[in-house]
């Protein structure tokens, strides 16, 4: 009985030992890690969508109508129902469909890198855009605040958190914010986002079954305007080692 | 002492808790199907792989697939293989079995799409069956945690489909199926492996909300028929005499040759490869939404 109760009072006080040491020398807490150090899963380095998925939609342009899927309001609908290809390029706005709700469905690649300690940079060869996820910094609670109202762009504004994690390499979500959005299309067939949408995606690493990374995004876009209920899809990417087939291209009304 | 001996060891149970990562998906979770909303719904074109990677061998089954196979009583359930969470627009049902004497999660309960029987996913170690061992719709599920996320591997499933246009899946293919719940949101990824069908894994990604109407915990079962088909008859077409495989080309102006499916389909320099061929139709003809 003495021998178990000894190993027990070890063994607690081995965790014990543990607890602290995570905790910094003495008690006290550990200086809080900046979110690019405290990152608990590794979604950073060249990613290329693999297109199973919504394939008419996104592949090849969809056709004027063809609005399967996509929870509109009847606003919505008349809106895309007047939508004219040959006047969107005559407006020169050609990157109306490579906004933050619909850039992770077209086909192409990402490049996601830190721009500093606490910024997520995500670029992407097909229409060059450039999103920005901004954390709050080291030692600030909870999520980086969101922007008040300002200039709406096609990539709005982002925050971020991690949110799990430290449970293996895949465990731990990216959870990202963003408002501010200029208004765009959820598709290239003109099927309508509002600048009073908003989205909200998980980014997750999952083992593929050969062991190499895969990206999934899961996306839900709100919009009081166009939308009846969340508009939820989720996209997946591969890893790619090199920028070997990083191959900019522009925006595109008509393909 | 002997309650100091319980108190440590119960510091010491409590302070494993965390390392048991696991998170509960149980409920009810209802389908969003905003994603291949009509293939989930209505049911694909009978031209449609595109974005499928099968090998020749696929893309030739596939092609003398004929709907009327179905009405086989061998075949009448055949659509109904594990694939079917990804592929339907069924929502679901999770619940955890505990063992009643230890009380630990022996299995993982995914329930209640139409004529399926619940998927199974074992819990508790044991290994799958032989390679000799039976195989049937169902399967042989089993569930690992990897911290917040449940994987489940399923094995000797019977032959059954990719698509519900005659895309099949032998019974050599194994699942994958990844369980990551977000709050209220929980995204389902698929991987189907087949090496007699597939050139790489076939990857599907699901969403679903979590509910407060009850879904099912079973739906009804698949009953074989009769219905009609001669004895010794199997419907199909041979090869060049499937009369189905312009719809794609006709409706959305998709070169047929994307329509025949394959890995490179999937990958986004396949769009360089189409451009010139594709063209946009006018306007929506069917199935518009």
């Amino acid at each position: 009985m003495k021998k178990l109760s000894f190993f027990l009072v070890a063994l607690v006080v081995a965790q014990t030992s543990a607890f602290a040491q995570g905790r910094g020398r003495g008690g006290a807490p550990a200086p809080p890690q900046a979110p690019k150090a405290a990152a608990p899963i590794d979604v950073t380095g060249y990613w290329v969508s693999v297109v199973t998925e919504d394939w008419r939609y996104r592949m090849v342009a969809p056709t004027k109508g063809d609005y399967q899927g996509v929870p509109m309001t009847p606003d919505a609908r008349k809106i895309a129902d007047s939508w004219d290809p040959a006047k969107e390029e005559a407006s020169g706005e050609l990157c109306k469909a490579y906004g933050a709700p619909a850039i992770l469905r077209v086909p192409g690649r990402l490049h996601i890198t830190w721009q500093d300690d606490q910024t997520l940079r995500l670029d992407t060869d097909a229409g060059k855009q450039t999103r920005t996820f901004r954390f709050a910094a080291a030692g600030s609670p909870g999520v980086a605040k969101l922007p008040a109202a300002g200039p709406h762009t096609l990539q709005g504004d982002s925050v971020a958190e991690w949110v799990g994690g430290g449970r293996g390499a895949t465990d731990g979500t990216l959870q990202v914010t963003t408002t501010n959005l200029k208004a765009g299309f959820l598709r290239k067939n003109g099927v309508p986002y509002s600048d009073n949408a908003a989205v909200t995606e998980y980014f997750e690493i999952i083992t593929q079954p050969d062991g190499t990374p895969l990206l999934v995004a899961t996306i839900s876009t709100t919009d009081p305007a166009y939308l009846r209920q969340p508009f939820v899809i989720s996209s997946q990417f591969k890893k790619e080692p090199t920028d070997a087939k990083w191959k900019p291209s522009d925006c595109s009304v008509t393909w | 002492m002997k309650k100091t001996l319980f108190a440590l060891a119960l510091l010491l149970v409590s302070r494993a808790v965390p390392l048991l990562a696991e998170i509960d998906l149980s409920g009810s979770w209802a389908s969003i199907n905003h994603e291949d909303s009509l293939e989930r719904g209505g049911g694909p074109y009978p031209d449609d792989w595109t974005g499928l990677p099968f090998n020749d061998s696929g893309r030739a089954k596939a092609l003398s697939f004929s709907q009327s196979v179905i009405s086989m009583p061998e075949r009448t359930c055949w659509f109904q293989t594990q694939w079917h969470i990804a592929a339907g627009p069924f929502s679901l049902r999770m619940w955890a079995v505990p063992d009643p004497i230890t009380g630990k999660v022996q299995a993982w309960m995914v329930g209640a799409w139409e004529t399926r029987a619940p998927m199974t996913i074992w819990m508790d170690g044991r290994p799958h069956p032989g390679k000799n061992a039976p195989h049937d719709q169902t399967g042989f599920t089993t569930g690992v945690w990897n911290g917040n996320e449940l994987v489940a591997t399923t094995t000797h499933l019977k032959t059954g489909y990719m698509r519900r246009n005659g895309a099949a899946t032998s019974d050599q293919a194994t699942i994958t199926t990844h369980f990551r719940r977000h709050g209220d949101l929980l995204t389902v990824v698929l991987f189907m492996e087949d090496p007699v069908y597939l050139t790489e894994p076939y990857i599907l990604s699901r969403s679903y909300n979590l509910a407060t109407n009850p879904v099912a915990i079973g739906g009804p079962p698949c009953i074989v028929g009769d219905e009609g088909v001669e004895s010794g008859r199997v419907p199909h077409y041979l090869p060049g005499k499937n009369p189905f495989t312009a719809e794609m080309q006709k409706y959305y102006g998709i070169p047929p040759e994307a329509a025949m499916g394959g890995a490179e389909t999937m990958y986004p320099e396949y769009r360089e490869k189409i451009k010139a061929a594709f063209k946009r139709p006018e306007k929506c003809a069917i199935n518009c939404g």
